[in-house]
């Protein structure tokens, strides 16, 4: 099986969200990079199912020059080569991103299975995939926790807050995850160092004029709360059980 | 402005997004029965003749439109909290960030973000039907086994983080849940490492919780749990670094080891239970 993984570089914010000074991007001066959790585990599955079935599992991303860093992890837990949409312009709307991934995959990839996170940590669109499958006239199933690859066709499922909703689709077709899918593994040294040498391709892209146009970002309202300190160390207990007394819940 | 909003019946996102779908203009709510098949749904919600077609910020509702959008080849807004003039303000980072963007073109594709707009009765909405067009659709639902409380909707939940150290903390962090009658949660760093399943994760990727107290032990505050956090009423930290960013989101605090605190919070409450 053929495997198209398309994954985005996003980064890691921890505590606090700071932004430039022109209030056009976060902060990333001190920050690492990664992919999006729910991608980690697109990787992963299609990884696996490469691993068990045979085929090849290709990772794409439209980014930065230095998002090949994001597609050599991908290839260090297992992904064969590497495609890098190469952009200077930041935050691609998801119409276009959909469009250049599109473009790019053509006629001349034809993939089984196009995985997607269900929408990207940074600008959560809930739709490139959706889009990619339109364009390309394939079926597509969203959301999902659990992948069975079958003849000719995927079995997958999908959470519904205490129930699971049960899809089949013929192949190829497009189909976005959650985390929680598996249990992505951590690379190994030699597996890094094989990735070095895996084959990446990089194209130039540059982005048509956005439907969704970015003005600017702003930090919600509400952060920067003073916690009240009911007591340090086990002896807070008493007090903090008298809270839970006055909030009801003991 | 015609507005074409889809609701689901007895939801409250859905009921939280028509109150914004009646402040733009004119509103049909619709819906549709049989099977859930989004590709066909989104067909013939696209097939009517409105200037904005919105939904609820759900898991249906940001499919559904993601699909209108490519049908029509129009811009999306997902999680929008307000617009004004053409511009929306939608959530990113699972709300942690706020993003100001011009929707250009005509229909108006939106959700609405869960919880930023008061709930408002649904009224009377019309169901449409909507031909199976062999896209993927929904074959059965698996109910699942209902075992103990779940995080969701959890009225308390008890969430540790790397500062539990093992899967093994946990047995304190299970105790005081049990002793509050409500679920245990987890950050995803916990998850990542095994030492809980992904179902236990409160974060932008996991569950948001919605419950009348979190208390959250040994959890530093990234913003990836907060998105998942912020659900709760109040926030109870318990942390042995007092400037870690979980204060900055939190009620209350107890600064101290988890592993002495929570065991002596179960104790006390013990004693008060009888």
């Amino acid at each position: 099986m053929r495997i198209l993984v398309c994954v985005k570089r996003v980064p890691i914010t921890g505590g606090k969200m700071v932004l430039t000074e022109d209030g056009q991007a976060l902060e990333t001066k001190h920050l690492g990079f990664t992919i999006s959790p729910h991608e980690e585990c697109a990787v992963e599955e299609a990884v696996r199912i490469v691993e068990s079935d045979g085929g090849e599992v290709v990772v794409l991303t439209l980014g930065p020059a230095e998002a090949e860093e994001q597609l050599r992890d991908c290839m260090a837990i297992g992904a064969d080569r590497g495609i890098l949409l190469e952009t200077e312009t930041e935050d691609w709307d998801a119409q276009a991103t959909a469009g250049a991934i599109v473009d790019s995959i053509g006629d001349d990839e034809p993939f089984d299975l196009l995985l997607f996170g269900n929408e990207s940590a940074d600008a959560a669109g809930y739709q490139v995939g959706i889009r990619v499958a339109h364009a390309l006239g394939l079926p597509v199933v969203t959301g999902l926790k659990k992948i069975e690859p079958r003849a000719g066709a995927v079995r997958c499922e999908r959470d519904v807050g205490g129930a699971r909703d049960v899809y089949e689709t013929p192949l190829p077709a497009v189909l976005t995850v959650l985390e929680g899918l598996n249990l992505p593994r951590y690379p190994s040294v030699p597996g890094r160092l094989r990735a070095k040498q895996k084959p990446l391709a990089r194209t130039a892209v540059t982005p048509p004029t956005s439907q969704l146009e970015k003005l600017r970002l702003v930090v919600p309202e509400g952060q920067g709360k003073q916690a009240e300190v009911l007591g340090e160390g086990a002896q807070a207990a008493p007090r903090v059980v008298e809270v839970l007394q006055e909030l009801g819940v003991a | 402005m015609n507005v074409l909003c889809f609701v689901e019946p007895d939801d409250e996102l859905s009921a939280q997004a028509i109150g914004f779908a009646r402040s733009l203009g004119d509103t049909r709510a619709v819906t549709f029965g049989g099977t859930y098949q989004p590709a066909a749904w989104a067909r013939a919600l696209a097939a009517h003749d409105a200037d904005a077609i919105l939904a609820a910020g759900s898991d249906r509702g940001n499919e559904l439109l993601a699909h209108v959008g490519a049908i029509l080849d129009r811009a999306f807004a997902a999680n929008v909290t307000s617009i004004a003039g053409g511009v929306v303000t939608r959530q990113r980072w699972g709300g942690s960030l706020l993003e100001e963007a011009r929707l250009h073109g005509s229909p108006q594709l939106l959700t609405v973000a869960p919880h930023t707009q008061p709930a408002a009765e649904i009224g009377a909405v019309e169901t449409l039907s909507a031909e199976d067009d062999g896209s993927p659709k929904v074959l059965e639902r698996i109910e699942e086994a209902s075992g103990g409380v779940s995080l969701r909707e959890a009225k308390v939940v008890v969430g540790g983080g790397r500062g539990v150290g093992s899967a093994e903390g946990f047995t304190v962090i299970e105790e005081l849940a049990g002793l509050l009658g409500g679920a245990v949660g987890c950050s995803r760093v916990v998850t990542s490492a095994g030492w809980r399943p992904h179902t236990d994760q409160v974060g932008q990727t996991g569950t948001k919780i919605s419950a009348d107290l979190y208390v959250a032990c040994g959890i530093s505050g990234a913003t990836q749990h907060i998105a998942g956090a912020k659900g709760a009423k109040r926030i109870l930290a318990i942390n042995n670094d007092p400037e870690a960013p979980i204060l900055a989101v939190a009620d209350y605090a107890v600064i101290g080891d988890l592993h002495e605190v929570v065991p002596a919070i179960s104790a006390e409450l013990r004693k008060a239970q009888g």
